[in-house]
């Protein structure tokens, strides 16, 4: 007994950091609106530098000052990025700052070790509290007890902070109608600021306080954001006390889900997270989001389908590619199909996100059973490869319809958290049923059939794959169902009004979404010939989401440009150097800044704006006028 | 001059919404902007505080060009406006949503308190700690007037106050408005009922499809019916 009231208490220590940054992210997004990917990066930072401070200083309050300098420290630059970055960025399309902190996620991941290295740093003990307290028969250390004690304190803190400061009023106004407080004369440029220094100090804070218990390094960021990411949805976004709640509760699920639970302990947080969202959609503490205000420029531009010329155009560049195996490597050609396949995969993410309006944060999900489809077939069942080809992708139909029909009765920022589970539950079960999917080890030995061994004869049939199903597509959006979608996207109510079953379009698509991604995936089992768990991980699915805002989230053809670039620019940059991502994370931020639109999309406004009449209606409704800010 | 405003043109994104409108409201005059739905009423107001993302012409206030300046800055000059949508924080109680409009004393302008928004809409004195969502409509529009006056503005932008509001609390709010007045501050309110009007404006400014079409002493707009039924009449 005396052991799980010991477990219990671990569990309620390690909620207190997980309860500190996941509130940084609930009052960050509730003013600014920016779901800040970057805070798991402030997060390891606030780790690094409490580290290196208390390396530094010696005795009580040394330990202490160098724990609170490190966050003050990460809080400082929260400002200068929220100040240098963030401020360009407040007026563009949704989720694309959610790009931008990505792009700095990357940069710090590698900057932090190019300044303390890549091995795994043991902090220094809290003086005064190195020791245990007996409990029943246990020992429980004397710094989880001031932990526990630490997060109620906290949240007594930002209650008093929100409820009895003319600030904090001001906080609450802004989370409701940031128009409303400027009109009534506040800035709310030093608003957004100070809120954004304050979330990105209790992230560092967290950070700080965990060196005492677990070992820093430079993977902490990805594994806390996703925690992270689960406390905010469950507990309710906005909502601090929330936060804490769900914080306790993810905290309590894993100390106990390793012990109750062993075969399943890595999906349990994902499964209460999914039946919390499908019970109460906006979590436990929080409010129904008000209807997103419509994003400024979003179909300002019409789509228009490809004239003759643009089709003649593309008939071209495809005859351009189709000639690659004359020119290039064996090497080049791998490449090349590893990039048609993602041109599939980013195309599919823009069919559910740009012409369906829903933002899927874990779309690898049905790339990932797309390659775990293949697998089986071909390792279980011994299929020959046009059937596994054909059949495998099916497995990500079916995880689409599951999944899918659960996560379109949400939307906005809770159905970007949702499919995010999700995928994190395919990913944990490919990870954890050893038995059938080798777990970490994957499968391997997926070879293609001699028929299509060679690398140029791979690259045609990935070239092949990838023009139908970038037409066929294409052909989806024009068409009545594509407009159907499009209408629910623009305004739910309003469809619903002239007879659309808004729910049944976007289940819909969130299926057709998941079967061409479940494609990719097939083609990708037969790339590489061999399939892993993370083939479904949150880096795949961040990828995708990159790529399809890198071209242009508003436009028809984004995806395909912005997959191309984002996957030669980062296969290129791996090879080349090894700060690949503090790069590719730069570049990310550049684009961000300075092409708002995407690439496609920057393009297509310099032909409106008459810079580049060569290319008059080269692109989708390059004619039209530019309209609203 | 309190406020002047000359050839404003403004835009939602392709379409041209304000035609090259031009009124004045003197200091300690109550003038009144009529129209009906859509003349383009609230987007002169919204273009003159700057929450319109396009918008060209000169807006003086006290003699400085504010066409510029964006929104806070334009507010924190002493030039309050109170949207037609009320938009109140509903989240906030009562003393929370007047204490976002709270700004320092200004020279020139009445100063209000709580104590003395409190005495001119005694409704909002009894429900001090309800959150702003739990009021009824004509609660809502007295609160987002008090939180306006918080600011303690020279002049203030009225948007459509009588809208949806019964007869009694109509009346109430004429009084307000005419209290308002008494202590000195310049009022520009749009409206689409010219019975109110009548009650509490001097002067008057008719606005048709973006256009400034008529203006006039409230006295004079009396004696022409058929101004009156060419733009107002339903």
């Amino acid at each position: 007994m005396s052991f799980y009231v010991v477990q219990f208490l671990t569990g309620l220590a390690s909620a207190a950091s997980l309860f500190l940054v996941a509130s940084g992210l609930s009052i960050i997004f509730g003013v600014t609106r920016i779901v800040n990917f970057a805070h798991g990066a402030f997060y390891m930072l606030g780790a690094y530098l409490a580290f290196s401070l208390t390396e530094r200083l010696s005795g009580t309050l040394g330990f202490w000052g160098g724990i609170v300098g490190a966050a003050l420290i990460v809080a400082l630059i929260g400002v200068v990025v929220e100040m240098v970055l963030l401020r360009r960025i407040y007026r563009s399309p949704e989720l694309f700052q959610l790009l931008a902190t990505f792009g700095l996620t990357l940069m710090v991941e590698d900057l932090v070790v190019l300044i303390w290295g890549p091995d795994d740093l043991l902090g220094r003990r809290a003086p005064g509290l190195r020791g245990a307290v007996d409990f029943f028969g246990q020992a429980v250390p004397t710094y989880d007890i001031l932990l526990i004690v630490l997060g109620p304190v906290v949240l007594g803190a930002l209650w008093l902070l929100f409820r009895r400061t003319r600030w904090g009023v001001l906080v609450r106004a802004a989370t409701q109608d940031r128009d409303m407080v400027a009109a009534l004369g506040v800035n709310q440029k030093w608003l957004f600021t100070s809120v954004f220094a304050l979330g990105v100090f209790l992230a560092a804070l967290g950070g700080a306080l965990q060196i005492p218990r677990d070992a820093v390094n430079h993977t902490m960021d990805l594994r806390i954001i996703v925690d992270v990411f689960v406390v905010v949805v469950i507990g309710g976004l906005g909502s601090i006390t929330g936060a804490f709640v769900a914080a306790v509760l993810v905290s309590e699920l894993n100390a106990f889900g390793i012990l109750i639970f062993p075969k399943i302990s890595i999906i349990l947080v994902f499964l209460v997270m999914a039946i919390v969202l499908i019970v109460r959609p906006w979590g436990l503490f929080g409010k129904p989001e008000a209807a997103a205000r419509q994003t400024p420029g979003l179909s300002v531009r019409p789509w228009q389908p490809l004239s003759f010329n643009e089709r003649l155009a593309c008939v071209g560049a495809l005859i351009v590619a189709a000639a690659l195996p004359l020119l290039g490597s064996n090497y080049a050609l791998i490449v090349g199909a590893e990039i048609a396949i993602f041109v599939i995969f980013a195309a599919s993410l823009h069919f559910l996100m740009s012409v369906g309006g829903l933002a899927s944060f874990g779309h690898a999900a049905y790339f990932g059973l797309g390659t775990y489809g293949v697998a089986f077939l071909a390792k279980f069942l011994g299929f020959p490869m046009i059937a596994c080809l054909l059949l495998g992708p099916v497995l990500g139909l079916l995880g689409a319809m599951l999944f899918g029909w659960f996560a379109v009765q949400l939307s906005g920022v809770y159905f970007a958290m949702l499919t995010l589970a999700f995928a994190q539950i395919v990913w944990s079960i490919a990870f954890q049923w050893v038995e059938v999917t080798g777990g970490d080890n994957g499968i391997l030995g997926v070879w293609p059939a001699a028929f299509v061994a060679t690398p140029a004869r791979f690259y045609w049939l990935a070239l092949f794959v990838t023009a139908v199903s970038v037409t066929l597509l294409r052909v989806l959006v024009f068409s009545p169902f594509g407009y159907a979608l499009r209408a629910t996207r623009d305004s739910g109510l309003r469809s619903e009004a002239i007879g659309l079953n808004s729910k049944r379009i976007q289940w819909t698509a969130f299926v057709i979404a998941g079967t061409f991604a479940g494609i990719s995936g097939a083609l990708f089992a037969y790339l590489k010939g061999s399939v892993f768990p993370d083939n479904a991980g949150i880096a795949l699915s961040v990828d995708s989401l990159v790529m399809v805002l890198l071209g242009g989230v508003e436009t028809v053809s984004g995806a395909v440009i912005g997959a191309i670039v984002y996957k030669a620019l980062s296969i290129w940059l791996v090879s080349y150097t090894d700060l690949s991502k503090l790069v590719l994370g730069g570049f990310i931020v550049l684009i961000v800044v300075a092409f708002p639109k995407g690439i496609v999309g920057t393009f297509g406004s310099l032909v409106d704006n008459g810079r580049l009449p060569f290319f008059k209606r080269a692109l989708p409704g390059a004619s039209q006028a530019e309209g609203a800010e | 001059m309190k406020l002047s405003v000359a050839a404003l043109n403004s835009y939602y994104g392709p379409a041209h919404i304000l035609f090259d409108v031009a009124l004045d409201v003197d200091a300690g005059e109550v003038v009144a902007l009529l129209g009906r739905n859509g003349a383009g009423k609230s987007t002169t107001f919204r273009s003159i505080v700057g929450l319109v993302a396009r918008r060209e012409g000169r807006i003086l206030f006290e003699g400085r060009d504010v066409s510029k300046e964006p929104t806070h800055a334009i507010v924190r000059g002493g030039l309050g406006y109170v949207p037609e949508e009320r938009r109140i924080f509903t989240d906030l109680t009562v003393e929370e949503n007047l204490e976002v409009g709270r700004q320092p004393a200004r020279s020139g302008a009445p100063l209000w308190s709580k104590d003395k928004l409190f005495t001119l809409f005694p409704n909002l004195a009894e429900m001090r700690n309800r959150p702003g969502g739990r009021m009824s409509g004509g609660e809502q529009q007295m609160l987002t007037i008090a939180r306006t006056l918080m600011g303690n503005p020279s002049l203030v932008l009225l948007d459509e106050p009588s809208e949806g509001l019964s007869p009694k609390i109509v009346e109430q709010m004429a009084h307000a408005i005419l209290t308002m007045k008494q202590e000195g501050l310049s009022i520009l309110v749009s409206e689409q009922n010219l019975h109110f009007a009548r009650l509490i404006s001097d002067r008057t400014y008719i606005i048709e499809r973006g256009r400034i079409c008529y203006s006039g002493t409230m006295a004079e707009l009396e004696t022409r019916p058929d101004i009156r039924d060419a733009h107002l009449a339903v």
